[in-house]
């Protein structure tokens, strides 16, 4: 179980009240009309897997039912840190 | 198509109505069917856990930026309290109760028969981008209280509700048994849960079951 905090509620909380959402920082393409299908693609289906840093987007479900997020390591899955949506993460992955 | 709107000429329409049908029209709460004076009538005197249902309130969901001036200054002169801008926190005043719920959303909880006047009220003193929406035959309030009320709570929720997490006047989201409650402690022993209107009945019966141990004493 994740004690996940909540950037907008400002505590801990326990994992329940939380959603995953899945990889953070997925930009949608500037002009969709003109994409090649392989764009599409990679911005629709295509995710990364990690060993390691991952930065992920979590939703406080049933709590303040915002957005934002998390990044964690996906061998400890420890919560390096937590940041709101629209900042940029201080922990990121080496190289 | 889109350039004809331009923002600053834009007029909201929003259709606003009394919800209240009129005192010839009888109003059920999400528990009527429980009937909760009948029980009150009839329970014992002691037991550790006191319930009771504040039924047919009228709750408004604010919506607005805490930049926006005039929501802030608005909301304050019409609810007669200024919307707690502090996490996790609510405030009182008379019948009005204003909830946090992020920070762009409170929980205004006030009499019935004020809800229709009070949203008009809103309307009228706000400017920009904001919503009042009139959620009152969507949830209801549960209130528990008694010395073993704490006790209900540790078995329903993932809250940390002791009272140096969880002072008086606290406000949280969670999950509550499989369903979902805004808790907010009113007093020392005393907790008011939100609860929408459709996990109602089954909440009912989870606190029931919960505080049988204790003795329940259901209040009118």
């Amino acid at each position: 179980m994740f004690y996940i905090y909540c950037p907008h509620c400002r505590e801990h909380r326990e994992e329940e009240e939380f959603h995953a959402k899945g990889q953070a920082h997925i930009a949608r393409p500037a002009d969709p009309d003109n994409c090649t299908d392989e764009e599409w693609g990679n911005y629709v289906f295509f995710r990364k897997n990690p060993r390691g840093l991952h930065h992920e987007l979590w939703y406080h479900s049933t709590g303040c039912r915002k957005f934002f997020n998390v990044t964690r390591d996906t061998v400890s899955y420890e919560i390096k840190e937590v940041y709101k949506i629209g900042e940029q993460p201080q922990v990121v992955a080496k190289g | 198509m889109s350039e004809t709107l331009a923002p600053e000429n834009e007029v909201a329409t929003v259709a606003v109505m009394n919800q209240l049908p009129g005192r010839d029209v009888r109003a059920e709460s999400p528990l009527y069917h429980a009937e909760m004076d009948k029980l009150a009538a009839r329970n014992p005197r002691a037991g550790g856990v006191l319930l009771r249902e504040l039924k047919l309130l009228g709750h408004l969901t604010l919506r607005g930026s805490q930049d926006n001036q005039s929501f802030m200054s608005g909301c304050e002169a019409v609810l007669g309290v200024a919307l707690p801008t502090q996490p996790l926190t609510s405030v009182e005043k008379g019948s009005v109760s204003v909830r946090w719920i992020s920070p762009d959303e409170w929980l205004v909880v006030l009499p019935g028969d004020q809800a229709f006047e009070v949203e008009r009220g809103l309307r009228a003193a706000i400017e920009g981008h904001y919503s009042v929406v009139n959620v009152s035959g969507g949830q209801t309030i549960l209130e528990l209280s008694g010395p073993n009320a704490i006790d209900v709570l540790k078995k329903s929720t993932a809250l940390d509700v002791h009272p140096s997490q969880f002072p008086v006047g606290k406000v949280a989201g969670s999950v509550f048994a499989k369903s979902t409650a805004l808790v907010r402690r009113s007093s020392e022993d005393t907790w008011e849960l939100v609860i929408r209107r459709s996990f109602a009945d089954y909440l009912w019966l989870w606190l029931q079951d919960a505080s049988r141990e204790y003795g329940l004493v259901i209040k009118s």
